[in-house]
């Protein structure tokens, strides 16, 4: 009951913020989004490391078709429903400087949007799966459309464009394997959606070989991984500020975990056949997206850049289909949400105080910011991945995987560390330090309430960083499901 | 049957009405008459079937759900009549018995058991939208749309009947059972050309009724003179039964077993050119009526869909399916039309750029247009949704799998025109001329509201309905 509980509580909250106005609704969708973190907190802390489905609730949704509300938790959905649950709330609260428009629609928005994002990382039935997957697509097309910047609707028109049709190419997989599927074990429908189902089928190398590019085109999509990531650039930069968190933060991980839940264990002939391509691939992203971030004079393309580099050494890790591999994809997916929601923030804030997001505008800020500066700095490192930082675990285990499959992929696959360093210490080199700017003498340090946001992301850096079996020990359970599926068949 | 006697009836009455000469009666009037067929309409639901007229008319539970739809369209249409209502519109009376009647010719097509009734219902609903589309006597367009309607309906019409003389010259009866038997055990089998052809004729006639290419030229024209009220009706109720009624004639006349080696690949072939000409003639038009038209267009091509699936029962999920999406579509298109007959009014205008700004403006509107803009899109969460997933997994299940693939190309395409009306209502600032929030009465606000509710309901319930026939 509790997940159907973290399903309905943001969408009865949405409903309820359209009775308050302004900055009552701002504090009220703070105040329900911190109802949701403690209700995943508490599944946390129930949560008794076996693998199998937790919390889980199975009721008939269109009975005729065998088609079942099917959800619940096992290790790694819990991780990334914590990390929804504990990003909404910092995003919410990220957003209280900047005043919207409509704030009541605007905060709505957002938490309707958080329950697309928990059911997607809940559901256990396929066209369930789906079924969330657009529900968290539709209110973010419209957060960035309607709040986004000047060229937001075209921007977010090849956004939605982009992403619906590789969720259609889904879809007509699930189709295909839905009517491979025989009867569920009480129902009357001939087939029945399933995920248990489909990870039963037997289907010849040469289905999944197909079924493979017709599932992975959404996840690809959504992460998302070169050459489909032409939408993420624009949309990022010209999306407001919570909703460049949200996507960059939590939506890009529904692709990773979408690949790891839906994709490796129901056709794992087909992974095994393009594995290699899928892996060249993510490491031509890794390397792509670097080199092009060193070339931003913007900041959040900037991010947006190194984002994209990120997710591309995720998606190898996943795809070297070895443990390590998987689990430093699972902490890795946390560690970036947590960086790249306190980078963006702080490119917010630099924004919000100058005007400009331009790097060669910008120079010197640090003289009257100390504080400001030390926690883009923590935040920077992380991202770059240095040793007692969270980016430091995911990093060294997606590249152990990566390693493991093949030394020479893995060794270009390195190589992204050192550019990360580079373009993410010379931008903020060029930014904070360097020769004064008409900011330097007039930018004020952070207030009380952005510390209010930056501190969690901050201890969640270390914590992560120094203790990282806290949150390892969650999913490895998961990890060793998954993989034992793949070699199964 | 029931339905049919109390339509009558309230038709009649409402004719009377009219002479009291008072506006203000007549809209609550027809929805309490609407709302009372549609309640008493499911006194015959798992009644078994029942025939009447000597079993020229059966009401089973096929006919009682497409029944269903076609009054609750009517029901969920008619708030937005209020316009006249105010405005004192003469012959409102008559234009509120027509509708009645409509609907009695929608109701005998989607429970004939005997061509002569299908003829008869198709012709009912028809000769009242002829009117209908005249309503604006004073308007050219109006009058254009009433004329290019019924020049070429009358022909369609006489296709059809030509057809139907032939299938009887062929089989020697007008009752679909018999039919059906003379179609798999032939006497002559030099007659068989013959009910080819017949059958090929009744194709002719019924598609242009659901305006399914290449018999839809007459759509885009009749539908953007046609006043927007009417417009509505004639997008959803006439598809619908229209539908029903192509569906029955496949099953229960011409059963697939003999009869597929003609339908299926012309279905087939219907089909695709209905959904690429509906979809990339929406994608060219600026005006929201005309791209609505093409749209009414595609739809038709995806309910062929659902035809082309049909695997010889009337309980199968290619029913279900052409029911489910029937009743997505009709309340998604109301919605729409419900939304651009509101603009239209007050601000004179059809176009894209007349919804400009309208989510500041008017907030309500712009959610009901965006809600029905995704359902007609086949975005989840919405209805229509689930009517394309219904259609299309019957479709995919009788191995039909180029043709899914083909309609799922095409339902991207028409993701672009459909997110148009939204951009323009959500991203774009109002003009000048559209500056001024639209007046809308609570009683208007409160139709679209359900309307939105309904298409949200059905999109993450789908189960209360879904296979129920």
């Amino acid at each position: 009951m509790l997940t159907v509980l973290l399903l309905l509580w943001p969408v009865a909250a949405a409903l309820l913020l359209h009775f308050f106005k302004g900055s009552v609704a701002r504090v009220a969708a703070f105040g329900a989004a911190l109802i949701e973190f403690v209700l995943a907190a508490y599944a946390a802390l129930t949560f008794n490391g076996s693998n199998a489905d937790q919390f889980s609730v199975n009721l008939p949704w269109i009975a005729s078709a065998g088609i079942n509300f099917h959800v619940g938790m096992d290790g790694l959905s819990l991780l990334l429903v914590l990390l929804t649950t504990f990003l909404v709330p910092i995003i919410l609260l990220a957003s209280f400087r900047r005043s919207f428009e409509n704030a009541s629609a605007f905060y709505a928005l957002v938490l309707f949007m958080e329950t697309g994002l928990v059911g997607v990382f809940t559901a256990q039935d396929a066209f369930l799966f789906y079924f969330f997957w657009e529900v968290a697509l539709i209110p973010i097309y419209f957060l960035a459309g309607v709040w986004g910047g000047v060229n937001r609707a075209k921007v977010t028109f090849k956004f939605f464009l982009y992403t619906i049709v590789g969720s259609l190419f889904m879809l007509a997989g699930f189709v295909y394997l839905y009517f491979q599927t025989g009867p569920a074990a009480n129902g009357l429908a001939a087939h029945n959606s399933d995920l248990a189902s489909f990870y039963n089928l037997s289907l010849s190398a040469q289905q999944q070989s197909w079924l493979f590019w017709l599932i992975f085109a959404a996840f690809a999509v959504k992460m998302p991984i070169f050459p489909f990531h032409t939408w993420q650039p624009d949309t990022y930069t010209e999306s407001p500020a919570p909703a460049t968190m949200l996507l960059s933060g939590i939506m890009l991980k529904m692709g990773i975990y979408g690949c790891m839940r839906w994709l490796l264990p129901v056709v794992p002939l087909g992974v095994s056949q393009w594995q290699n391509l899928v892996l060249i691939l993510s490491i031509i992203g890794i390397i792509y997206g670097a080199i092009i971030a060193i070339r931003q004079q913007d900041v959040k393309r900037l991010i947006a850049y190194s984002s994209l580099s990120h997710v591309g050494l995720m998606a190898a890790g996943v795809f070297s289909l070895t443990q390590i591999g998987l689990q430093g994809a699972s902490i890795q997916m946390l560690a970036h949400g947590v960086n790249v929601v306190g980078m963006f923030f702080i490119a917010d804030c630099i924004e919000r105080r100058t005007g400009t997001r331009l790097i060669p505008d910008l120079g010197g800020l640090t003289r009257n910011t100390p504080i400001l500066t030390v926690c883009f700095l923590v935040l920077l490192l992380g991202t770059v991945a240095l040793p007692l930082t969270n980016g430091f675990v995911g990093e060294f285990l997606l590249l152990g995987g990566v390693y493991q499959y093949n030394a020479w992929m893995g060794a270009v696959a390195g190589i992204t560390i050192i550019l990360a360093a580079v373009y993410l210490l010379r931008m903020f080199q060029r930014v904070m330090l360097g020769p004064d700017s008409s900011f330097s003498a007039t930018i004020t340090d952070l207030t009380g309430a952005e510390l209010a946001v930056l501190v969690p992301l901050i201890v969640l850096v270390f914590w992560i960083g120094l203790f990282p079996n806290t949150f390892l020990h969650l999913s490895e359970g998961s990890v060793m499901g998954i993989l034992s599926e793949v070699v199964k068949r | 049957m029931i339905s049919i006697v109390l339509l009558s009836v309230f038709g009649l009455a409402n004719l009377f009405l009219g002479f009291l000469r008072s506006n203000r009666i007549l809209l609550p009037a027809a929805m309490l008459m609407l709302g009372t067929v549609l309640t008493v309409n499911f006194i015959d639901w798992n009644a078994g079937s029942q025939s009447f007229f000597n079993g020229m008319l059966v009401v089973d539970n096929f006919s009682v759900v497409f029944t269903g739809i076609v009054v609750l369209t009517a029901l969920l249409l008619i708030p937005f009549s209020e316009k006249y209502v105010l405005d004192g519109q003469p012959n409102l009376a008559e234009y509120y018995s027509l509708l009645l009647f409509s609907l009695v010719g929608a109701i005998m097509m989607v429970s004939y058991n005997h061509l002569l009734m299908l003829f008869l219902g198709i012709e009912i609903l028809s000769v009242a939208m002829y009117v209908l589309a005249g309503a604006q006597k004073t308007n050219l367009r109006s009058n254009e749309a009433a004329l290019k309607y019924f020049l070429m309906g009358a022909f369609a019409t006489g296709i059809l009947l030509f057809g139907m003389a032939l299938v009887y010259g062929a089989t020697g009866t007008f009752e679909l059972a018999n039919i059906k038997f003379a179609v798999q055990n032939p006497v002559n089998a030099s007659l068989t050309p013959m009910l080819y052809i017949g059958m090929l004729m009744m194709l002719i006639g019924i598609g242009f009724k659901v305006s399914a290419a290449p018999f839809h030229f007459w759509t885009p024209d009749v539908y953007e003179g046609t006043p927007t009220f009417f417009t509505a009706f004639m997008s959803t109720v006439v598809k619908t039964a229209g539908f029903a009624a192509f569906l029955k004639l496949l099953v229960q006349a011409f059963p697939a077993a003999t009869a597929q080696g003609l339908w299926l690949p012309t279905l087939t072939a219907m089909c695709v050119l209905t959904l690429a000409i509906g979809n990339v003639g929406a994608v060219a038009q600026s005006s929201a009526k005309r791209m609505l038209a093409y749209s009414s267009v595609s739809h038709a091509g995806y309910l062929l869909i659902g035809l082309v699936a049909f695997n010889g029962e009337l309980e199968g999920a290619s029913a279900n399916g052409i029911f489910f999406y029937s009743l997505a579509y009709s309340v998604a298109t109301v919605a729409a039309f419900g939304v651009l007959k509101l603009v239209s009014d007050q601000r004179m205008r059809e176009d894209y750029d007349a919804l400009n700004g309208l989510a500041k403006t008017n907030p309500l509107l712009a959610f009901v247009m965006t809600v029905a803009m995704l359902s007609l899109a086949g975005i989840p969460l919405t209805g229509g949704f689930f009517g394309k997933f219904f259609v299309f997994s019957a479709a995919v299940e009788n191995g039909h799998i180029g043709l899914v693939v083909f309609a799922v190309i095409m339902s991207m395409v028409s993701i672009y025109y459909y997110l148009r009306p939204i951009i323009a209502m959500y991203m774009r600032d109002a003009d000048s001329d559209t500056i001024e929030p639209l007046q809308v009465s609570g009683f208007q606000s409160a139709a679209l509201l359900l309307l939105a509710l309904l298409t949200v309901v059905l999109g993450v319930l789908p189960g209360i309905i879904a296979g129920i026939l």
